[in-house]
């Protein structure tokens, strides 16, 4: 069995970004590293691991969609244990939309070949979409199940899952091939070995290009059907905090009490 | 093309509040284009659910009432919707963006070659066009996106537009077949566990919360009390989700939940970037903290500086005082 994680590089979650009078957004970390593998995304490359060591599967190939520096997000699967990546990356791609995304991301992996699980982090922390999984699913033409907190059993043919649901959970089974969107509740993502870092940073990893792919429809800017032109920094709140003050917990208590009622908020 | 649809989402034979909350901006949307609003009522013994939106003030209803949706899996639901679509043409879809109304909105975008929009939190009508404010980069910027051409797929955040009102209208509605047959759909629920432990905290017009300054599994009393007296949900931050003294379920942030209530009381809390990422967008902010520089502070409207195990028993006597309980 051939198992895919699709994994995206984002910025950390603690770069500080900012956006230019244009809309162009651009980041720094200054205390670490700007870009990472997408945190939701460490949480499927766990999983895929451990399909490899507790349901047989042969392959776990780490893919990402993205520029050359995203070869340091495959590192990083790589060095935590997946058995190959691939990047793909072409100039024609840049500004795909969602479904763009997902008739690449599609395109590879039957590229791929024989692949009967792909794994999907819950959402990409700079789009914040959440949206690729089940549009990639529909690419395949395989069953898409999302917010997958747990994988039961992996059978021949077929697999149970558990979902996290608002209101709570439920197992589901389905035919193979799926496309699986995981939360964080599935698993605690290991660190990368050192063995592992070692080897990652020998690895080759192929670069494919739109030429290489049999791609199903537009992809890039032209065939993107949302206009994500106008990003914007978020306008200061007005005002500053109103710090309480008074000589007893029970006098603040009351006038904190006071103020949210005026503010119509109970 | 014409027509503002929006997928009512129900449960145990009511609409949701998401599905109040998307009709109720599908009603905003249509009278700015000069159109209809379709509800999209599927499910097993909804008929109920039809009555429902046309007093929350759908103009028509198309409905599904089959065994087959009895629960929502979007294999089901799916190919329906697309199949409605592409026979009606409308020139908006809308659905809530729960978890549900992600994936239908994803599957029905992708099988319409449309463009998709997700977690709007603002819209406003420019022409044909839907503005849609959504933060991005976890809620560090914002963005106002737009689909270009073709029906115009989009999913609301809840708690982001007002709920419905009751208009006393009444309507027919139109029930169709079910798209897929049950043999067909291609995956089974096999087991379903709710779990009803108050409000959520997606839905949770209060929250309450509590970071590492509680100290320990048993320093959430004091939340939870303050919580109760106001009807609230219990939020967390990943310190305390991290150090076992509540469930995951409860994290507010980056990568737990993100909140958008009327009324957010943070303690303990110094207000990291990532949990401000979950709920910066809450109308009215209270931080309880005792060091005045938390920076929990800079996004409050109101602050206590002191001992949060001080504060909240006198803030929760004085509010059960107030409100008689
Ligand atoms: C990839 C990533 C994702 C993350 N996602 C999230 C997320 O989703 N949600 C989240 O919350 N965090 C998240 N974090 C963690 C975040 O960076 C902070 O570490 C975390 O929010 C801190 O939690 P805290 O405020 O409870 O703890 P601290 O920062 O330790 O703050 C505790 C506060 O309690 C106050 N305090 C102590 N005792 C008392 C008392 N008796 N009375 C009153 N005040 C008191 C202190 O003054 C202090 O300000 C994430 C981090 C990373 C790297
Ligand atoms: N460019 C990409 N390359 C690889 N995987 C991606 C890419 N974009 C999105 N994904 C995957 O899709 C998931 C959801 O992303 P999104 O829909 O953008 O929020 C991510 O967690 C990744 O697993």
């Amino acid at each position: 069995m051939r198992v895919v994680v699709c994994t995206k590089q984002t910025p950390s979650t603690t770069a500080v970004i900012t956006v230019d009078a244009e809309g162009k957004v651009s980041w720094d970390d200054p205390g670490g590293k700007p870009n990472v593998v997408n945190p939701w995304d460490e949480y499927g490359i766990e999983e895929g691991i451990r399909l490899k060591e507790n349901h047989g599967a042969t392959d776990v190939i780490a893919l990402s969609v993205g520029g050359e520096d995203s070869k340091e997000a495959l590192k990083t699967s790589l060095a935590m244990g997946c058995t190959e990546a691939v990047l793909v990356s072409d100039e024609s791609m840049v500004g795909s939309d969602t479904l763009g995304t997902a008739r690449i991301l599609a395109a590879a992996i039957n590229k791929l070949g024989d692949v009967q699980i792909a794994l999907f982090g819950k959402q990409a922390i700079d789009g914040d979409t959440g949206q690729t999984a089940v549009q990639a699913a529909r690419k395949l033409g395989w069953t898409p199940l999302t917010f997958v907190s747990a994988i039961k059993e992996v059978g021949d043919g077929s697999i149970v899952v558990e979902r996290m649901l608002e209101e709570g959970k439920e197992i589901i089974s389905a035919q193979l091939p799926v496309v699986i969107s995981v939360v964080k509740e599935i698993n605690e993502p290991r660190y990368p070995s050192f063995m592992g870092i070692r080897k990652a940073s020998r690895a080759q990893i192929p670069s494919w290009s739109a030429a290489d792919l049999a791609i199903d429809g537009g992809i890039g800017a032209g065939a993107s059907k949302v206009d994500w032109s106008q990003v914007y920094g978020i306008p200061p709140r007005e005002g500053s905090v109103e710090i309480i003050e008074a000589d007893t917990a029970e006098e603040q208590a009351r006038i904190l009490v006071d103020k949210l009622f005026e503010e119509k908020v109970i | 093309m014409s027509g503002v649809w929006v997928w009512i989402e129900n449960r145990d034979g009511a609409i949701s509040i998401i599905g109040s909350e998307t009709i109720s901006a599908a009603r905003t949307i249509a009278d700015s284009l000069g159109q209809t609003v379709t509800g999209l009522v599927l499910g097993h013994d909804v008929a109920g659910v039809a009555d429902e939106a046309f007093d929350l003030g759908v103009d028509a209803v198309i409905g599904c009432d089959d065994a087959s949706l009895a629960h929502f899996r979007v294999e089901a639901f799916g190919p329906l919707v697309t199949r409605l679509a592409q026979e009606n043409t409308p020139s908006v879809l809308l659905a809530g963006a729960s978890i549900r109304g992600r994936d239908l909105m994803a599957w029905v975008a992708a099988d319409l070659d449309a463009g998709l929009i997700s977690d709007g939190i603002g819209i406003a009508v420019d022409g044909d066009t839907i503005k849609v404010t959504r933060p991005v980069y976890a809620g560090k910027l914002m963005a106002t996106v737009f689909v270009t051409e073709g029906p115009q797929v989009i999913t609301l955040r809840s708690r982001a537009f007002p709920q419905a009102e009751s208009t006393g209208k009444s309507g027919t509605a139109q029930w169709v077949e079910p798209a897929v047959a049950e043999e067909a759909v291609p995956s089974k629920i096999t087991g379903l566990e709710t779990k009803d432990e108050g409000v959520s905290l997606s839905d949770a017009s209060i929250i309450v919360s509590g970071g590492r300054g509680v100290g320990g599994p048993e320093g959430f009393e004091p939340v939870r009390e303050l919580a109760e007296v106001l009807g609230g949900a219990v939020g967390a931050s990943r310190a305390a989700v991290d150090a076992g003294w509540i469930a995951y379920e409860h994290q507010v942030g980056q990568t737990g939940k993100t909140v958008s209530p009327d009324l957010y009381i943070a303690n303990g809390i110094s207000g990291a970037i990532q949990h401000q990422a979950g709920m910066r967008t809450s109308k009215i902010i209270v931080a309880v903290n005792k060091d005045a520089d938390a920076p929990i502070f800079k996004l409050a409207h109101f602050g206590i500086v002191g001992d949060l195990f001080q504060l909240l028993p006198a803030i929760t006597s004085e509010f059960r005082k107030r409100l008689g309980k």
